[in-house]
């Protein structure tokens, strides 16, 4: 429990961390929200007037301090670009993001993890290379060129799915689950490749340690061995592997979701940041820190049960 | 126990996987076929158009600022008078007008019976209201600088006297602005005009929905519902038509229209825009008359046309497009016709004889400017200019080179608010607030005063061709053309109708099955 | 032990082909890779034209070479700037260890929570997005903090090390005991990190490319091109297919590099 405790310590001040670059960084950017929102019709006076509406006109630490507030009290202020609070925004194309990447880390989980066990217990043979250069062939395609051969394939050719109609969660689940698959898909490919190579190499090294040997010698069944020390033994750096797996997906997702015109987080991001929308960008940037710091936090509590000697190493 | 339990769980979850993962492993699920949406949602007499860049985060028309934002909110307000497509101008919110033989009385009856989209009826004082509002009488700065030339405003119910303090030819078109209700104040968010579609809902850069106005004064819309789609990733666009995402996709490029396939047919009218290489006269090296020329010399137009256009599109000299007809210069067009030596020879004499770098900055969600941009590029490398091309977001462009000014050159379309010469050539007088190029000329602002003042109609033209040869002179741009709109169109979907101004009217659109 | 090294010859003589196929890119492509041509648009691949041409009549192998030169210089640079620093800081935390590694490691953790592409998008944009320097910036800085990590971890094993111990005895300074005794028996780890960061720095130099803001035309990379070449993919096919080709065998060839390294490291182990 106390491990928990110093972990969820850790966390916090990552956060605290990350929400400052994030903040510092935006306010450094060069380019004024209020020359933006004016548009054509900006003058001087007008620049100043609207700043002051802004607050844009008070001293950083405020800024910095009303802002960090603003996340415990629920409130992640108003977009400047399109005077809708940021959570109304950024709500709706969560959700969408947080299926996409949900979808593609359980294909990755679902056939990495079998897949890897299977390659590893196979040593040698013929299909080792084979396996091997697929591997590295796999992971050489980029996830968007992969999006785009698969929207060529299964939306122009198939019409499985209607490129640049997503049907929205709400309206249509299945349908929306339908169109994300094919995204998922192309953000998991590579990550599949090297999730299978790296549970191959953790297990083949388990299984030349010592333990092993002795345990297979001393009569025990090979495969209640490999279930019994083995995978727990490396499911420890596996647990880690995935957590780092899911911060990948969700940055993967910022460009899969453009070629598949999908309305996510990412798309409204990127539009955001030419935008210099600060508050959304500032709010998607720390609430996908917050996610992939809170997956590797799961995971070191994960792989702490799993190893409650890992305690003792007690860091990062 | 504990262990053990993790050991099992971890086991359970492992051959979950393993069961799973057979299923999924062949990534085809294989889906029942989509019995093509697109043409389900056709026939329930909803259209879908693809829409190039996200609307102006206010959605008052009085604020609209982007040309793109103008062309979609055309459909949901009117003004007392109307655009059509032949470029006239109709009476709309009013039923009749009537101008005074001097010129400078205006009377307006109020069209009875028009109501707004959330149900109250047109008043008198909306329409003083709207009016006064662009005018900048309640709220300061004048959003429209022509309304000025109002000496005074008498109003009953039902006519609207409109006195200016000197003749102008020109009035009626300002009063095509939109007429709005005086006791709403969600304009920026939920916009309610008169026109023949009513706004529903927008999600940001998603989407903007529009439904007909069943209780419109005039012909009724044919589609119940449009949704206008916003793809601002132009390599998107074609995947979008191609799969039935969309039905409707103005100003494609050639190359995008080729690819269409057999669902489509195309529509070809003209974009109503002045394209030109933009360059900032306050920038060095444009700040050179002589560079300028260099430049315009060092352009072929045609081959610019012919390069990135398959041909479509007419060449222009100055900051005008043919559709303007009476001011349209023909002779300006071929006032520079490539000549490398000469345009190396004005460099020389500007003190680059060996050519200088240069950045053209470009919208990246236009591709008709990018490609126009790269064959330019390419023309400017004989005379020993290297251009670079930056690309930036929508947002940027606005921001730094339109409001800052902060640029060398720029590849982008003008457009006209209305259809008046005034619309295009008041940006360039040295103080106006958009004169991005910085354009300073003595004569020109002394010409456009001069045909301010000026109540003959033709005299006043004679003024505007004059102002428009003192741009080619100076060679204040590098004029290229007033684009082709090609228009990708699905089979069934019929009554596209071209306007002189950049808009996209609606409420003609109908399926033909 | 024979197919062990079969990767690393496989993959060293893709990549060998590939480098200089590129190098020679630089200096001579069979066409000006910008020349435009009217009456050349789209035309299918065939022996003038290895890879076809674009909309603009230009020759695509060509561009792609110059492309591929670009994404070449960035990856490299990308690298570089990561290697250098990352294992400056991996080798200044892991080997004095305490209060410094403890809050050097919390502020690598929070880089890292970034994902990468996002810190990128952060910084690039803090120096303007386009421009090719700015992207090798964004993404040398975004490299850092992971070949911190996997550096320190390599140091803090051999701190302990019988050589060390005794280097340290005589009265080396740390300076030399970094560079001289340890940094040379990191290279097993290190060898491997600078092959995966290389390829991600191709990969994400090309997702950011897509996204229209690395480097921009005319220094036009693989990832832009691919961009462009799905706004045509009906059209000329082969234009994604040329490219999308050239850059997987890039990627996939130091790929093989590594898995080589690798396998001869775990050989070694």
């Amino acid at each position: 429990m106390k491990y928990a405790g110093k972990r969820i310590a850790m966390l916090l001040l990552t956060m605290v961390i990350v929400s400052f670059l994030a903040f510092a960084a935006f306010d450094l950017i060069a380019g004024n929200p209020a020359e933006i929102m004016l548009g054509t019709q900006a003058t001087p006076e007008k620049i100043a007037a609207l700043e002051a509406e802004l607050g844009l006109d008070r001293p950083f630490p405020v800024r910095y301090g009303d802002w960090l507030a603003g996340f415990f009290t629920g409130d992640l202020g108003e977009s400047y670009h399109y005077h809708q609070p940021v959570w109304e925004l950024i709500a709706p194309k969560a959700a969408v993001t947080l299926w996409l990447s949900a979808l593609s880390f359980f294909l990755i989980a679902a056939i990495s993890l079998p897949l890897g066990l299977y390659s590893a217990g196979r040593t040698g043979g013929r299909l080792e290379g084979v396996f091997t250069v697929l591997d590295q062939l796999c992971m050489a395609v980029p996830p968007f060129f992969t999006g785009i051969l698969l929207t060529w394939v299964f939306s122009l050719g198939l019409q499985w799915f209607t490129h640049g109609s997503f049907p929205g969660i709400r309206e249509d689940f299945w349908g929306s689950m339908r169109y994300l698959f094919f995204a998922a898909v192309s953000l998991a490919i590579p990550r599949i490749a090297m999730t299978v190579r790296m549970m191959k190499s953790t297990v083949r090294t388990e299984l030349q340690k010592d333990y092993v040997r002795t345990a297979i010698s001393r009569g025990n069944d090979r495969r209640s061995v490999l279930c019994r020390h083995v995978l727990k033994n490396a499911a420890v750096p596996v647990v880690t592997f995935l957590a780092q797996t899911m911060a990948e997906i969700v940055a993967g997702s910022i460009v899969v979701e453009q070629v598949f015109a999908i309305p996510g987080l990412g798309r409204l991001l990127v539009a955001s940041i030419s935008n210099r929308d600060y508050p959304v960008v500032q709010a998607i940037v720390v609430i996908l820190a917050l996610w992939v710091v809170l997956a590797g936090t799961a995971a070191d509590l994960v792989n702490q049960s799993i190893d409650p000697r890992l305690r003792l190493g007690g860091k990062g | 126990m504990k262990k053990k339990l993790t050991a099992l769980l971890l086991l359970v979850s492992l051959l979950g996987a393993v069961l799973t993962g057979c299923g999924d492993s062949s990534t085809d699920p294989a889906p029942e076929k989509d019995p093509g949406g697109a043409e389900a949602t056709a026939r329930a007499n909803e259209l879908t158009v693809g829409i190039a860049q996200d609307l102006d985060e206010s959605l008052d028309p009085h604020k609209a600022v982007a040309a793109g934002t103008k062309e979609i909110m055309f459909n949901v307000f009117e003004g007392l008078m109307k655009p059509t497509s032949d470029g006239d101008l109709i009476p709309a919110i009013a039923s009749d007008y009537h101008i005074s033989e001097d010129r400078t009385t205006y009377t307006f009856t109020l069209r009875e019976g028009v109501r707004f989209h959330n149900g109250e009826p047109v008043e008198m004082r909306d329409v003083v209201y709207s009016i006064e509002r662009c005018a900048g009488d309640a709220e300061g700065e004048p959003l429209i600088p022509a309304l000025s030339a109002i000496q005074s405003m008498t109003a009953d119910d039902t006519t609207l006297t409109i006195t200016l303090d000197a003749p102008n030819s020109e009035f009626l078109s300002y009063l095509t602005l939109a007429i709005l209700p005086e006791d709403y104040t969600e304009q920026d968010t939920a916009p309610v005009g008169t026109g023949p579609f009513r706004f529903v809902s927008r999600t940001a850069q998603e989407s903007v929905v529009l439904e007909r106005f069943d209780q419109y004064w005039g012909t009724p819309a044919a589609l119940e519902k449009v949704t206008c789609k916003v793809i601002e990733n132009a390599d998107s666009i074609m995947m979008s038509l191609q799969s039935g995402a969309i039905d409707l996709f103005a100003h494609l490029t050639s190359t995008q229209v080729s690819q269409l396939g057999d669902d489509f047919y195309v529509e070809e009218g003209t974009m109503n825009l002045v394209q030109a290489m933009y360059l900032n006269n306050a920038e060095k090296p444009f700040d050179d008359v002589r560079v300028r020329q260099a430049l315009c010399y060092a352009v072929d137009k045609q081959a610019v046309i012919d390069m990135a256009f398959d041909g479509y599109g007419s060449p222009i000299g100055s900051s005008m497009y043919p559709a303007f007809g009476k001011y349209f210069d023909e002779s300006l067009t071929n006032y520079y016709t490539r000549d490398v030596e000469k345009a190396k020879g004005l460099l020389a004499e500007a003190g680059y004889p060996d050519g200088f770098e240069m950045t053209i900055t470009v919208p990246s969600n236009y591709q008709p400017h990018i490609d126009t941009a790269q064959v330019l590029a390419e023309q400017l490398k004989e005379i020993g200019v290297s251009a670079s091309i930056q690309l930036v977001d929508w947002g940027v462009w606005l921001s730094d080179v339109y409001a800052g000014r902060q640029f060398q050159s720029t590849v982008v379309g003008v457009d006209a608010s209305n259809m008046t010469a005034r619309a295009l050539l008041e940006r360039f007088t040295s103080t106006a607030g958009d004169n991005f190029i910085n354009y300073h000329s003595e004569r020109y602002d002394a010409l456009f005063a001069q045909a301010q003042s000026c109540s003959e109609d033709a005299e006043q033209t004679a003024i505007y061709k004059q102002m428009l040869e003192d741009l080619t002179e100076n060679a204040a741009n590098v004029y290229l053309q007033d684009l082709a709109d090609l228009v990708a169109v699905r089979n069934g979907l019929e009554g596209l109708r071209f306007y002189p101004i950049y808009v996209l009217d609606l409420s003609t659109l109908h399926w033909t099955e | 032990m024979k197919r062990r090294n079969g990767y690393l010859t496989a993959g060293l003589v893709l990549t060998g082909f590939l480098a200089a196929l590129i190098l020679l890119g630089f200096f001579w492509t069979p066409y000006d890779p910008s020349a435009m041509a009217a009456g050349a648009k789209f035309e299918a691949p065939s022996l003038h034209h290895l890879m076809g041409t674009d909309s603009f009549g230009r020759d695509i192998f060509s561009r792609v070479l110059q492309g591929a030169g670009t994404t070449l210089v960035i990856a490299l640079s990308t690298v570089a700037i990561g290697a250098v620093c990352g294992t400056a800081v991996g080798a200044f935390t892991g080997y004095f260890g305490g209060v410094i590694d403890e809050v050097l490691m919390r502020f690598n953790d929070a880089m890292t929570a970034f994902p990468s592409i996002l810190l990128a998008l952060v910084v690039l944009s803090l120096l303007g997005p386009g421009e090719k320097y700015h992207v090798i910036l964004a993404l040398g800085l975004v490299f850092i903090p992971s070949f911190a990590r996997v550096t320190r971890t390599a140091f803090a094993s051999l701190r302990d090390v019988n050589y060390v111990k005794s280097a340290r005895l005589m009265g080396a300074s740390p300076l030399r005991i970094l560079t001289v005794h340890m940094l040379p028996n990191t290279m097993p780890v290190l060898l491997p990190a600078l092959t995966i960061g290389f390829n991600n720095a191709v990969l994400a130099e090309a997702s950011m490319s897509y996204l229209g803001i690395g480097a921009a035309p005319p220094d036009a990379s693989l990832g832009y091109m691919l961009s462009e070449a799905q706004g045509m993919l009906t059209r000329a096919p082969w234009y994604a297919a040329g490219t999308g080709l050239m850059m997987i065998l890039l990627v996939f060839g130091v790929g093989l590099i590594g898995e080589g390294l690798q396998q001869r490291n775990r050989g070694v182990a």
